[in-house]
């Protein structure tokens, strides 16, 4: 009976508290969903394209650098390979909620994996920070209004590319920042928080000088990642958990 | 099929593998050894960081403003108070600083 069952728990509710959290990524990615469907149009692929390619994807980082490398010349193969190789650290996305989402069945799994962007992850991760289960329903609550905003901006950008309004003057560009920025201090009581923070902070800023975008996710992950495991001893004591 | 096409269709699957292909390889140990646990107990902080560290690089006052209050809300605050102060101080410090 939903009498007996506690608010929090009732499938409506956890729908709106995901949607809740879907606010603030739906707020701060829009003038880059916006901006990929306005660049993919200026390098040659139609509005239909570019909904596909947001549609299907679905990983802001990785469409950028797919329609970078259409007019270059370089060949189709080459392109899915990069594609791949900018969202390679969605495997380690899904080896972390996967071990948290044990009570989801194998189409929920199947389903839930393909809305496992930055922020989807990242918003996984703070509820078992929070001590609470990321239930199916919660999970898509906030996958859905991102996913959704995210490929309508697709045809926005697409079809009204030109008429962009001045994104700087009303702050949009900077919104990501912050909020990754309030993101990565709610996991500030985790083991090596500010060593790897520091780490992954100043190796993706030299990466990104020198390397440039969006490789300096991948080095700069890499980095703070190789610092908590050679900070975590090896010896049998641990492993008995 | 369009090369355009072609991409997209290789590009999502590709993509599509990469987000269930870590739970799939980790599913498979039943005991996960130690430093493993650490890093993956790392990577949110980890890519987090890469995330926004950059957009120090030429940011300015209105933007360093805006860093710092957010995180200082964040400390105290609820999350969407720490967005909504930090881009409260962000176009603020843009309209009167530039």
């Amino acid at each position: 009976m939903v009498a007996d069952t506690p608010p929090e728990r009732r499938p409506a509710d956890q729908f709106l508290r995901g949607m809740r959290a879907a606010i603030p990524v739906v707020v701060a990615s829009a003038p880059f969903g916006v901006l990929f469907g306005a660049l993919a149009v200026k390098n040659g692929l139609d509005v239909w394209e570019t909904v596909a390619m947001s549609a299907a994807i679905y990983g802001g980082a990785s469409q950028m650098v797919g329609i970078e490398l259409f007019n270059q010349q370089i060949a189709p193969w080459a392109i899915v390979l990069s594609i791949f190789a900018v969202n390679f650290r969605h495997t380690l996305y899904s080896a972390v909620v996967g071990r948290n989402v044990p009570h989801w069945n194998t189409l929920q799994k199947a389903i839930g994996f393909f809305f496992l962007v930055d922020p989807q992850f990242a918003e996984s991760e703070r509820q078992v920070e929070r001590g609470e289960t990321i239930t199916f329903v919660w999970y898509m609550g906030m996958a859905l209004p991102v996913y959704v905003f995210w490929v309508a901006e697709a045809w926005i950008g697409g079809t009204f590319g030109k008429m962009l309004p001045d994104t700087h003057a009303i702050g949009l560009d900077f919104l990501l920042p912050i909020y990754f920025l309030g993101l990565v201090l709610e996991f500030r009581d985790r083991a090596f928080w500010l060593p790897v923070v520091l780490t992954s902070g100043a190796s993706s800023i030299a990466a990104y000088v020198t390397v440039g975008s969006p490789w300096h996710v991948s080095i700069g992950m890499g980095a703070g990642i190789a610092l908590a495991v050679f900070l975590t001893p090896a010896g049998p004591r641990e492993a008995d958990r | 099929m369009s090369s355009v096409a072609w991409i997209i269709f290789w590009g999502a699957l590709a993509t599509y593998a990469s987000r269930v292909g870590g739970h799939l390889v980790l599913s498979r140990f039943e005991r996960v050894h130690p430093r493993v646990e650490a890093g993956l107990n790392a990577v949110p902080a980890a890519v987090l960081a890469t995330l926004f560290a950059p957009a120090l690089v030429g940011a300015g006052p209105a933007e360093y403003a805006a860093l710092i209050v957010a995180g200082f809300v964040a400390l105290r605050g609820s999350f969407l108070a720490m967005f909504l102060a930090g881009a409260a101080v962000l176009i603020a410090g843009r309209y009167f600083i530039g």
